[in-house]
């Protein structure tokens, strides 16, 4: 008796913060109707069995209260319309200690004993500095131009470039959007994902990244959009796998855990990804932090031109830092190192897995990375030699031509391809059981997505943020993106304090 | 009077506005370098009164300077009187960097329009070799001395290249004409400019034409560009102080033409490139590599130019041709101008005349000189 009740004092669940509710008027499950079940891939909705009224047994989906993370994929695939995901109620009334530290804490103590993992990139209540800036546009003095009338170019070249006339020119990779696909490792992303990233970006005309985990045999044909990566954890990397790109990224840092090496957790590693990333089946990919053949700038030097050599020389070398205090200095060192391309990943770039604490409390925003870094290179005269690509957070095209404005010469996003293709951003990318196929390599799961229709998707999103780009353009009277890389005077701050209009380099509206 | 009028333009100069224009141009230019006097541009210049507002207006002449035309002669507007101790700075300044063969303050006419301005002064000058730095050319260090210049509080360059003289200020175009007392120069080619300045009130730095050296800019439009155009320069020591378009142009193409030694053509192609889609059509590597490199040089925004230097002039439109540009060929005279009727005023029967079309450049060359 006395062991039946610790049993029970121990047993207690630890609440999700949602849970769906099931509208039993309009529920099938009579008659047998079981799709919210199979659906959902985290366990959190399973059958009971009730008796009906004639006094047969039927089985009635119900929540567990465990597992829900509001991604909805219940209430978008129920024929009936029955469910709908509700907030729990309060589980405290504490307003310091809210549920979301307790139930951290909870997890930490009572379930894993370890470091808390969550999937996408911050949720903390840092300032959106995009959302502080606006677009200067043209009145009377100045005709905007009309881009349904008028040509708009936004066709960007990466690489390095000459000062003046004459001078040799580094290997370019050509863009007809100024927007990449950002590293998503194979692993942390199945084949399906990057297989429409790579048709998307071929049939648009850009660049997609494979991230850390290796490029797989099947997509090597679309190498010419392929950005290839070089992590700490050197997974996948050869001379086939270098040379089969169009350009090769060392990463260094990622915006959602500077500092931190990637996580593939040993769940994610079926035989496909083991085979591409020549690590043994199910085991961990932890990248180390810091690569251990760099330990200083010097160093770094040595590998780009390893990998130029590799390569011989024909495709640029880009080097992926995440966007900490110093990272204007960073990028002035990389440039002189010999890369050909930075990349800045702010702290609201996304990841796979990350340490929370981590992903919520390092690096800084990429609207003040961005701008420091492009100052600083400027100022030194060597902002031909690079070009600047940001990424970590962008939500719009506004954004986009915000940050090229900034100094950017183009950008990555990485989750906005992810929500084209259905993510609903529900963190929990590391449990490999996306309930949408994106972030999981079980085939069951995977299956959810269908390649044609995930590059269409990603084609127009690509379409769509280029027309607005041109749009925005339009309206502050440039025709060709060249125009405005590093126009700071094209934009203006709303509510920004002096400190930070210092370092954005940007006027206050009404200035 | 004077007092207020000095601490309108500290007060401008400080907040670092970029002052925008829409204006009237006129550019008479003769290949055979026969000398005109100013009356003939007055004239010109004066039937275009729609285009200005009466806050800035200028001219620039080449030939103006006969027996010092080897001689950089600097015009230099000081904020002020002739009491402004930024004078003795500057000269001293001058002096220690370059042998001066004549100083005197430019003379002017003020009348009821134009009561009073800045005091202008012109050296005669020529650089002394010892003081370059190394693989420093001697236009290098002239334009190294105009940007040290520039920077001091109150002293403005207006114009430094070898017999060329730019007159320019605050007033209708006709006004400061007689304030200079235009017609008692000649010149082979003369600009000028009304300008209707619109974001900041005008002040006599402002004004057009602008110089660097030899080139001279008179400018209609407003460039949208600015931004990212300043910082390219910056990187190469150009400093725009004066924060305007026209500068930011006259920058540019004296760094396109002078350190990097491209043509006029290709020069004028990297302010106003083709479409990417042309260059893919043709497949012209030149065009592309241009464009690639000189991608933070682009000029965005309407504009309508008359840039003159030694040897000629360029004339040159935005990609879409958002501003007035009419040219036309009389003889050996070429004209350009906003509106035709400056042209058919100063020669009513024209061998040719004709709008060129956005991005396209017209270049004249002028003769050869001929030795004395």
């Amino acid at each position: 008796m006395k062991e039946t009740k610790n049993q029970m004092k121990n047993n207690w669940k630890i609440l999700s913060p949602f849970h769906p509710q099931f509208d039993m008027v309009r529920c099938d499950y009579e008659n047998g109707c079981k799709i919210c079940v199979h659906e959902c891939s985290f366990g959190e909705i399973s059958l009971t069995p009730i008796k009906d009224k004639r006094g047969e047994v039927v089985y009635r989906p119900g929540a567990n209260l465990t597992a829900c993370n509001a991604c909805q994929r219940c209430v978008k695939m129920c024929p009936q319309n029955a469910i709908h995901i509700v907030s729990q109620p309060m589980h405290t009334s504490h307003s310091y200690w809210t549920p979301y530290h307790v139930n951290n804490i909870w997890r930490q103590a009572r379930h894993e004993g370890g470091v808390l993992l969550v999937g996408t990139g911050a949720t903390g209540p840092q300032k959106r500095y995009f959302d502080y800036m606006m677009f200067d546009a043209c009145q009377v003095t100045n005709p905007s131009i009309d881009p349904l009338r008028e040509p708009m170019e936004i066709r960007r070249y990466l690489g390095t470039k000459p000062d003046s006339y004459g001078g040799k020119m580094g290997p370019q990779l050509e863009l007809e959007v100024p927007i990449m696909f950002g590293a998503m490792s194979f692993g942390a992303v199945n084949l399906r994902v990057h297989k429409a990233a790579a048709r998307a970006t071929q049939a648009v005309g850009t660049y997609w990244n494979t991230g850390e985990g290796g490029f797989h045999k099947e997509l090597r044909k679309y190498g010419k959009n392929t950005i290839v990566q070089v992590a700490s954890g050197r997974f996948g990397v050869n001379e086939s796998y270098l040379k089969s790109a169009a350009a090769v990224e060392i990463k260094i840092g990622q915006g959602a855990k500077p500092g931190i090496g990637g996580h593939l957790p040993g769940e994610k590693v079926s035989e496909a990804v083991s085979k591409t990333r020549m690590i043994p089946l199910g085991s961990d990919a932890l990248s180390p932090a810091p690569h251990h053949d760099i330990y200083s700038i010097e160093d770094l030097r040595q590998l780009i031109f390893a990998i130029k050599e590799a390569t011989e020389y024909t495709v640029p070398v880009s080097v992926k830092i995440s966007a900490v205090n110093n990272v204007a200095p960073i990028a002035s060192g990389i440039a002189r190192a010999g890369a050909d391309i930075i990349t800045i990943d702010g702290f609201r770039g996304g990841s796979g897995a990350t340490p929370l604490q981590i992903r919520q409390n390092t690096g800084i925003p990429i609207e003040l990375a961005i701008s420091a870094a492009d100052r600083r290179l400027t100022e030194e005269g060597i902002r031909n030699t690079v070009s600047i690509v940001a990424s970590g957070g962008f939500q719009t095209s506004s954004d986009i031509l915000k940050a090229i404005c900034l100094g950017a010469d183009a950008v990555y996003v990485g989750t906005p391809v992810l929500i084209a293709l259905g993510c609903n951003a529900c963190q929990r990318c590391f449990t490999g059981k996306c309930a949408y196929g994106i972030t999981t390599n079980k085939p069951e799961l995977a299956e959810r997505i269908d390649v044609d229709e995930a590059t269409q998707a990603l084609k127009n999103l690509l379409h769509a943020w280029g027309e607005e780009i041109k749009e925005l353009m339009g309206s502050m009277g440039i025709s060709a993106i060249e125009a405005l890389r590093g126009n700071r005077d094209r934009l203006r701050g709303v509510g920004l304090n002096e400190e930070e209009l210092k370092i954005l380099g940007i006027k206050h509206a009404g200035a | 009077m004077a007092r207020r009028y000095t601490a309108a333009i500290r007060q401008i100069t400080k907040e670092n506005k970029q002052v925008l224009d829409m204006c009237g141009i006129v550019g008479i230019i003769n290949t055979d370098r026969k000398l005109i006097d100013g009356s003939y541009i007055r004239e010109a210049i004066r039937i275009q009164r729609d285009r200005g507002n009466g806050l800035g207006g200028g001219f620039a002449v080449y030939g103006a300077y006969p027996e010092n035309k080897n001689k950089y002669a600097f015009h230099i507007m000081y904020e002020g009187d002739r009491h402004n101790p930024v004078i003795p700075m500057v000269e001293d300044f001058l002096r220690n960097k370059t042998k001066i063969y004549q100083a005197e303050q430019i003379p002017v006419y003020p009348n009821d329009r134009i009561p009073l301005g800045p005091y202008f002064k012109r050296y005669f000058l020529k650089p002394i070799a010892d003081f370059f730095y190394p693989d420093e050319t001697e236009e290098d260090y002239i334009v190294r001395l105009v940007m040290a210049i520039n920077k001091m509080e109150g002293a403005f360059v207006i114009s430094s290249g070898k017999n060329l003289g730019v007159f320019k200020g605050v007033g209708y175009p006709e006004d400061i004409a007689d304030y200079f007392g235009i017609e008692d120069y000649k010149g082979y080619m003369w600009v000028a400019h009304n300008r209707f300045p619109t974001n900041t009130p005008g002040w006599w730095g402002g004004a057009h034409p602008f110089t660097i050296l030899d080139k001279a800019v008179v400018h209609n439009g407003e460039i949208t560009s600015y931004g990212t155009n300043m910082r390219w320069l910056e990187m190469y020591g150009y400093y725009c102080l004066l924060q305007t378009d026209t500068e930011v142009i006259t920058y540019i193409y004296d760094k396109l033409s002078r350190k990097d030694n491209l043509s006029k053509a290709d020069a004028c192609y990297v302010m106003a490139p083709s479409l990417w889609e042309e260059i893919d059509r043709t497949n012209n590597e030149k065009m592309k590599y241009l464009r690639q490199i000189y991608g933070s040089a682009i000029v965005n925004g309407p504009f309508g130019i008359v840039l003159t230097h030694t040897d000629g002039a360029i004339i040159l439109n935005d990609r879409n041709k958002l501003r007035p540009v009419v040219c036309a060929r009389t003889g050996n005279t070429y004209y350009s101008s906003s509106e035709e009727c400056s042209i058919r005023l100063l020669s009513p029967e024209v061998d040719e005349i004709w709008s060129p079309r956005g991005g396209e450049p017209v270049i004249v060359d002028l003769a050869e000189e001929v030795a004395a």
